[in-house]
């Protein structure tokens, strides 16, 4: 199991293609997953109920990158990219651990 | 795939919830009677490989992007209830420490990413592998043509629930409340795209991760697949 450890770290380090591949070819957001401010670019105006709720949450790591590092270059968001993934795989990891064992026969 | 706050009125998501609710509950019990201790680090590693996969933002040039789960490889190695509970756990994190998908959108994220997707790409790779063995052609592109299929059907559920929003909510002139466009709209785009691109993806994910789990002589302890 450790070689499968191995592969999800390259696949943390190679993650950053993730968001340079999409910007070198002009492709924006998943569909159906607009801010508010694409959201009017798109038809005119914001709905009212989606403008109240879309602001909900207070991600640590927004977009998956660090706080306040949304307008740096893309070289800074990669290493905010990987660092979101290293942080939300331990994440991911440690609750499956927990969860699983609660769940799992003894 | 991941729906925002804000996309789904109260009424769906507490809907969505709902629904969820007993599937959660069924599947604690399944995993109470049937998940060894011992199985426990394969679904931490699960977790930690659809968590990564869907960081991989695939475009469509000019367009939008998308991306993988890893849902259905994930449901040949543990099983369909186990997937389950490792996308829920994927996907909970996402929305409150990433902002991936919104916090009262967790329901309807984990209806169609954690249930929708393994469940049906689970049992069309099952279908199609029949009693094939293992290690043979017909049971790698079963296992392909099961992420395909289980990434569509997942993408076919989140444009119903985002083109149900205008009929549900909207204000006494017509205006939507919530998400703005029609079924007639989330329809075609959700599920273009992915029938294009993004299922190929998730297949081409499933195949790849199934072939290797296969080459290093992992995939035949495991009595899902």
């Amino acid at each position: 199991m450790h070689r499968l450890w191995k592969v999800i770290i390259l696949l943390v380090i190679l993650s950053p293609l993730g968001i340079i591949v999409p910007y070198l070819l002009n492709a924006g957001s998943a569909w159906g997953e607009w801010g508010p401010d694409e959201i009017k670019e798109l038809i005119g105006y914001v709905p009212s109920g989606l403008e109240k709720l879309s602001d909900l949450g207070k991600p640590l790591f927004p977009d998956y990158n660090l706080k306040g590092w949304e307008e740096k270059p893309l070289t800074y968001q990669s290493i905010g990219y990987i660092v979101s993934g290293l942080v939300g795989i331990l994440i991911v990891v440690g609750v499956t651990l927990l969860l699983g064992k609660v769940l799992s026969r003894r | 795939m991941h729906i925002p706050d804000g996309y789904l009125g109260p009424q769906t998501y507490v809907t969505m919830f709902g629904i969820m609710a007993p599937i959660w509950i069924k599947a604690s019990r399944v995993l109470n009677r049937t998940l060894k201790m011992s199985q426990v680090p394969l679904l931490a590693l699960g977790a930690a490989f659809s968590f990564v996969i869907m960081m991989f933002n695939i475009p469509i040039p000019g367009g939008t992007t998308g991306h993988a789960v890893g849902g259905v490889i994930l449901s040949i190695l543990i099983g369909p209830w186990a997937t389950l509970l490792v996308i829920t756990i994927v996907l909970v994190i996402q929305a409150l420490i990433f902002g991936d998908g919104g916090i009262t959108a967790i329901g309807a994220n984990c209806f169609n990413m954690g249930f929708i997707l393994p469940f049906v790409g689970y049992y069309t790779y099952r279908l199609i592998s029949g009693n094939s063995p293992l290690n043979s052609k017909r049971r790698i592109i079963a296992a392909g043509i099961g992420g395909y299929i289980g990434l569509n059907a997942a993408a076919l559920f989140t444009a119903i629930e985002l083109g149900l929003q205008p009929i549900i909510s909207h204000t006494d002139k017509g205006v939507p409340l919530y998400s703005p466009y029609p079924l007639s709209i989330t329809v075609p785009a959700m599920l273009g795209e992915h029938l294009i691109l993004f299922g190929w993806v998730e297949a081409v994910v499933t195949m790849a991760a199934f072939a290797y789990l296969l080459k290093t002589n992992f995939i035949k302890e495991w009595e899902y697949a």
